[in-house]
């Protein structure tokens, strides 16, 4: 019990979180924030005004029963605090990491509108992690064997999701992973010094601890069709979760050239293949040490590309965006990194040739600079070019981080499963049904390019459909 | 893992690999390939499914050992495993009647080549196969290519069997002796198919080539193995590995494959000066598979 007044409570400063200096952590991979210790952290957990009304609640994409689990913290019993957070999220050491707590939970915290609000992602990361530390895990308890099969295609936030949510209902859950490693974007696309691999390899292990079955180098659409699946593999139903596909170019000049990247392509050699342990491990990258490198971009991917290519020894890491600093879609937090860690923006300016060296190799770009106009679809201005103010910069790599649209792999393959305009799945928003019988989806397929904790509710969504299906057998 | 259950030379430097993976076997069409990773801190090469045996449940690779994760796995034997094999991935080779097809196959393109041949041969086209090797030591599946074919050509560089010259040297032959060509697949080094793509042009006889583009996950999702078809991006993991050689931009692909040229050196020079380090990491993973 909180025996502090909510006077005393709200005395209590935010906690901050201990982070890598960046001086030091702008040349490693480890990670920047270093985690509460428990003293902190149940400092912190008292500072909660134990609303009626959780805000807090109402405003997490999957629902975490934030008062319950702090007020377990307070309470010391923090293991019964990690098993009341994974009832409704089951990747608490991730999201804790990587969720825009700013637009959601703690968005919603009443402190916020005086004070500070409370640390929920730091109270949740380190009930997460204090598990790992103590070596126990608090898992939910599981239903009994109901005889169903349930697929999942990828190994993402949503698909990982819905298999902790149906493996407890009891059901048969198994995950089909076109790469070789578990995690999906979590181990390719966000890198080690923010999300460590061994956080997402101890989340998978709590999921095959709970028995969710995990297949490695399936390509659903290629290996094997979602047909198939139904019909010779004796699967009930299918969760379709196969992320934002396709990287986007911009069709600009010069993006062949050798030296630039997609986004995707230059996290995934660094993240899944390790390139920044070349020669140990065999996937190389261009050598970054004392090089010029852009990112074109301002989303998280965009943050995360140009500070791994400083812990690359980039001389040089621009980070140019059309817009300015206040429209940038990254998480507030992994900007105060980004410039901590010296990143230079770069902002109303975009790239209109990537320049070649005489061989093929990039040497610069040609930018433009920008102006706002009026908004656009997205409610946010729109950035105008302004004529005649075209100017170089010198470059030896350039990553193009402005998005990715719908892989089609796996509804060219499964023809009743209607797409839309776009090329993504469609799906009904409230159940997350496809248009085709058993067959539900969600998380970047259905949205194109978003958050791990959207996807994560996309998934409890599913799940939820997906159990009435099973258990009702109406579609 | 993935089971090695036969490896053997069949050339210096080439290896023929039966592997046990029963959801490919079962699914893969003639121009599929598969992404192999060796062991655990290795790279994803793309290999071209050479054959596939869908009750045995194996598929059939040939390796030439060129750079340093080819020659790792050229040490692999029977009983030994690789890490991870996906796939098929790629689009299928466009199998239908065309008349008289000429498939060409240089070095170990000839072994990519060779599926779509029996394909092209069940089809009910009549087949001319030109085989292209370096040399003698080099020329792989005569045997197997000579039962499909209706014609056989062997070319190798220094004369040493079949006829002395350059694969395009029959092509041309037998272009400009009037007999009608429908369709020419050409597969090997990006010079030969380049070379070939030049033949066929001002014939306008429909030429298809198989890019062979540094890749990693091979669903289209990182765009590395991007080449310029037509004047147009695509992704040869997805939209090809075949296109219409007349369109391929042949400048960036042979470019784009430079690109880590050195870093490549630097590790066949590391491995080749002690393969022990990348040897065990691949047995280790084979005894670990075994307990």
């Amino acid at each position: 019990m909180n025996s502090l007044s909510p006077k005393e409570r709200v005395k209590i400063p935010r906690q901050k979180m201990p982070e890598q200096e960046p001086e030091s952590r702008r040349k490693n991979f480890e990670e920047v924030n270093l985690g509460l210790e428990l003293e902190l952290a149940k400092r912190e957990a008292h500072r909660c005004l134990e609303c009626a009304n959780t805000k807090c609640v109402e405003t997490c994409p999957v629902g975490v029963k934030v008062k319950d689990f702090v007020q377990l913290i307070v309470a010391g019993d923090i293991l019964a605090a990690a098993a009341k957070m994974r009832e409704d999220n089951v990747l608490p050491a991730i999201t804790g990491r990587v969720c825009p707590q700013e637009d959601q939970c703690e968005g919603g915290c009443i402190l916020g509108k005086k004070f500070k609000p409370l640390a929920i992602g730091y109270l949740e990361r380190f009930v997460a992690d204090y598990e790992a530390a103590v070596g126990k895990v608090g898992l939910p308890q599981k239903a009994p064997a109901t005889g169903k099969k349930v697929a999942i295609v990828g190994s993402g936030p949503a698909g990982l999701t819905v298999a902790g949510d149906l493996i407890q209902r009891g059901h048969e859950v198994t995950v089909f992973e076109a790469l070789h490693e578990i995690g999906g974007v979590l181990v390719y696309g966000i890198p080690q010094f923010r999300l460590p691999k061994e956080i997402v390899r101890r989340e998978v292990d709590n999921l095959r601890a709970l028995g969710v079955r995990f297949e490695t180098n399936v390509v659903v659409g290629k290996t094997v069709t979602i047909d198939e699946l139904f019909q010779e593999e004796g699967f009930h139903a299918v969760f379709v979760a196969t992320g934002a596909g396709l990287p986007q170019f911009m069709t600009i000049p010069g993006e062949h050239l050798n030296g630039v990247y997609s986004a995707n392509e230059f996290l995934t050699r660094v993240n899944l293949m390790r390139a920044y342990r070349f020669p140990e491990y065999d996937s190389p990258l261009y050598d970054c040490r004392g090089k010029n490198v852009a990112v074109i971009g301002g989303g998280n991917t965009a943050m995360d590309a140009i500070r791994t290519s400083l812990r690359l020894g980039a001389a040089n890491g621009y980070l140019i965006y059309r817009r300015t600093e206040a429209e940038m879609p990254a998480r507030i937090e992994e900007v105060k990194h980004a410039k901590e860690e010296g990143v230079q923006l770069m902002m109303l300016a975009a790239p209109v040739e990537f320049l070649d060296n005489g061989s093929g190799w990039l040497k610069g770009a040609r930018c433009i600079r920008m102006q706002l106009g009026e908004p656009d679809d997205s409610g946010r201005r729109r950035p105008v070019p302004l004529p005649g103010s075209e100017f170089e910069i010198a470059l030896d790599v350039a990553v193009i981080a402005v998005g990715t649209t719908a892989n089609p792999l796996v509804q060219s393959t499964t023809p009743d499963l209607k797409t839309t305009r776009k090329g993504y799945i469609a799906v009904d928003e409230e159940t997350m049904k496809t248009s085709k019988q058993g067959v539900f989806a969600g998380g970047d397929i259905v949205t194109g390019g978003a958050t791990v904790i959207l996807a994560m509710g996309a998934g409890r969504k599913a799940a939820g459909s997906i159990q009435q299906y099973l258990t009702t057998g109406v579609w | 893992m993935f089971s090695i259950i036969e490896a053997q030379f069949v050339a210096p430097d080439v290896k023929k690999f039966r592997i046990v993976a029963p959801r490919i076997a079962r699914k893969r069409k003639a121009g599929h390939f598969v992404l192999v990773r060796v062991h655990p801190k290795g790279e994803r090469v793309p290999l071209t499914i050479a054959d596939s045996d869908p009750a045995a449940g194996t598929i059939t690779l040939f390796v030439q050992g060129i750079g340093k994760t080819t020659r790792l796995m050229n040490l692999l034997e029977t009983g030994d495993y690789v890490s991870d094999v996906v796939g098929p991935l790629g689009k299928a080779s466009e199998i239908a009647f065309y008349g008289t097809v000429v498939v060409i196959g240089g070095g170990v393109g000839t072994a990519i080549a060779f599926p779509t041949s029996v394909a092209m041969k069940q089809a009910g086209n009549h087949v001319i196969s030109i085989i292209g090797a370096r040399n003698r030591d080099l020329v792989i599946l005569e045997s197997e290519i000579s039962a499909i074919s209706d014609e056989v050509i062997l070319t190798t560089d220094d004369g040493s069997y079949g006829r002395k010259g350059l694969v395009i040297d029959p092509l041309k032959e037998l272009i400009e002796a009037g007999r009608k060509v429908d369709l020419v697949l050409a597969i090997g080094p990006i010079p030969m198919m380049r070379a070939v793509a030049e033949v066929t042009r001002p014939y306008g006889i429909k030429t298809i080539v198989s890019l062979n583009s540094i890749m990693i996950d091979g669903t289209g999702m990182c765009g590395g193995c991007r080449v310029v078809v037509a004047d147009k991006t695509q992704f040869a993991c997805v939209d090809g590995p075949e296109f219409d050689a007349h369109l391929v931009n042949f400048d960036v692909l042979r470019q784009r494959n430079s690109l880590y040229r050195e870093a490549e050196r630097l590790s066949l020079d590391k491995f080749q000066q002690d393969p022990s380090a990348d040897l065990a990491c691949a047995k280790e993973m084979c005894r670990l598979q075994n307990l």
